[in-house]
């Protein structure tokens, strides 16, 4: 390297082309493999769910095998209780450690909670379930929904801390110093000015938040176990559509495995609207922090 | 005239061997300048010269960036805003500030900008007329007075620092700091917020960093003039009223740099 000169090329203008081509070449073809793998799943998931999602399937409580109809509504139903609830207990701790990382971010604490966050955020989901399982269901006796909204707390909260410290971070000094000059206290400033022009980017991290964990089976299963009814006390066991997929697909009843495909793609669309609802929520981020 | 000379005054802001500090580095070291009540005082020097650390630490709002700190006395009316029973936060109403670039709150309205520190407890007719006051002192009102409900975004860059400056002023301070308020705008957005601080030294007094020495011209009517040393510690090198200054600089350095020898 240290002999190349200006006018020296090492290699000759055809083989450089060549080389960029085949780059190109390779990027492009990593690229549609990973794009592929993901359009293939979904149309699968497609093809097999449309064939069982019907009004009922959305509404109705689940049949014995070998009752034909039945469906999914009380795990609907389920999956957005034990998530409103997660969401309930996580937005303010959440954002509260947000709002401190960002404003005393320096220093041991911050440093030791932003480490704990990001491990925390590593956690196989499945050992926050054991953990919520040895915390609340073990001592308590009994399966329950607080106890996955327990588990999925924890799961949504590095993602929430880490962002909402981010997105704090991301408003101009010159916000909050303009706040400060005109003589408001620091948590005010933050409060009222900072964290207003923050929002869109903090609601964004929320709704990622929430799609992670709608998918989310592993915690479930010795939290909320699952329910055969229309259940909505939280203190008992619940129904979740994602539980519900699990049990359908593991049983050896093809009706049952058919609804499996359609519960699939209940939380397919699902994730995928919170995904794009949270795009544009960051485009409109974007658009208010440049001008 | 000497800082001695200067205190004789009428002043209402004063500094009392100032230093500020990033960390380690000192960025001011030892000013000792005083601010006639009522009258436009102009902070000019290169680029680095530390007249915007200078200006910042006039509201205590140098102290907000990490490891910065102050050494010295800031007499506001005679009393240390440094003091140890002394709240910041009250000493920022009393010391407004507009800033280089016009920064708006985002999310609220032109009318909740003015009104952000101002018009607590107020009734909702009472609160329109202090902001039409406040936006009246900055020459704004009569392009904002049916818009008052929409985004400070949607105005030009010129427009929305005169809503800071109305900003500052509905909070009802007694000094005004401006740290080169026209940097970012055009020269017709500079002509009027120029045109702005002659009148608003009707009830203010302002200490304005520039490095547009016609500008400190123009709209001063005292001038300091400041210059790193050797170490890079920003120095008060002269200070007098503006056009003696301009036209008969007692340092060398000053001269040199008004002529435009440097800098």
């Amino acid at each position: 390297m240290v002999r190349a000169a200006p006018n020296a090329p090492s290699l000759s203008l055809g083989r450089r082309r060549a080389y960029g081509a085949l780059g190109t070449g390779l990027a492009l073809f990593c690229a549609m493999l990973a794009a592929g793998a993901l359009l293939v799943i979904l149309g699968y998931v497609i093809v097999q769910g449309a064939r069982a999602i019907n009004w009922d399937f959305l509404t109705q409580l689940p049949h014995p095998v070998g009752v034909p109809g039945g469906g999914v509504g009380n795990g609907i139903l389920g999956t957005f209780i034990i998530i409103g609830l997660a969401t309930l207990m996580a937005v303010p701790i959440g954002l509260l450690t947000g709002i401190y990382l960002a404003l005393f971010g320096r220093g041991p604490i911050p440093e030791a909670l932003r480490f704990l966050s990001d491990v925390l955020s590593g956690v196989p989901s499945i050992a926050i379930g054991l953990f919520a399982y040895a915390v609340l269901v073990a001592p308590l006796k009994h399966f329950s929904a607080i106890s996955a909204s327990f588990a999925f707390m924890m799961l949504m909260l590095p993602l929430l801390v880490r962002t909402s410290e981010q997105a704090i971070r991301s408003v101009p000094q010159t916000v909050r110093e303009g706040a400060l000059a005109l003589g408001m206290s620091n948590f005010r400033a933050t409060v009222r000015i900072v964290l207003p022009t923050a929002r869109p980017a903090i609601i964004t991290a929320l709704l990622l938040a929430i799609a992670r964990v709608t998918g989310e089976t592993a915690p479930l299963l010795f939290t909320a176990f699952g329910s055969q009814f229309w259940e909505t006390n939280p203190n008992n066991p619940m129904a979740t559509l994602a539980l519900q997929v699990f049990t359908y697909a593991i049983s050896p009843y093809p009706d049952w495995q058919a609804q499996a495909w359609g519960g699939a793609l209940v939380l397919i669309v699902a994730v995928f609207v919170l995904s794009l609802g949270a795009r544009l929520m960051l485009r409109r981020a974007m658009r208010g922090l440049d001008s | 005239m000497s800082v001695a000379a200067a205190v004789a005054r009428d002043d209402l802001l004063a500094t009392d061997d100032l230093s500020a500090y990033y960390g380690e580095r000192k960025a001011v070291g030892n000013v000792s300048i005083a601010f006639a009540r009522k009258a436009v005082t102009a902070l000019i020097g290169p680029s680095g010269c530390g007249k915007t650390t200078l200006l910042r630490c006039l509201n205590r709002i140098h102290e907000v960036g990490f490891d910065a700190r102050v050494e010295g006395r800031v007499l506001l009316d005679g009393h240390d805003i440094y003091g140890n029973d002394v709240d910041p936060m009250a000493i920022r109403r009393r010391v407004g500030m507009v800033f280089q670039r016009p920064n708006p709150f985002p999310t609220l309205s032109i009318l909740d900008n003015t009104l952000a520190c101002a018009g607590k407890g107020l009734k909702r007719r009472q609160k329109i007329d202090c902001a039409e006051r406040a936006l009246r002192a900055a020459a704004l009102w009569d392009e904002v007075k049916d818009k008052l409900r929409s985004s400070p975004l949607r105005l030009s860059g010129g427009q929305q620092q005169r809503l800071c400056i109305a900003r500052a002023v509905a909070a009802e301070p007694e000094v005004l700091l401006m740290d080169e308020p026209t940097a970012s705008l055009d020269p017709i957005a500079t002509a009027v917020i120029e045109e702005l601080m002659g009148s608003l030294t009707d009830e203010f007094t302002i200490v304005a960093v520039t490095h547009n020495m016609q500008q400190a011209a123009r709209v001063s009517d005292y001038t300091a003039f400041m210059l790193a040393d050797a170490d890079g510690i920003g120095r008060i090198v002269e200070v007098d009223e503006t056009a003696k200054l301009f036209t008969k600089p007692g340092d060398r350095r000053t001269e040199d740099y008004i002529t435009g020898r440097f800098g």
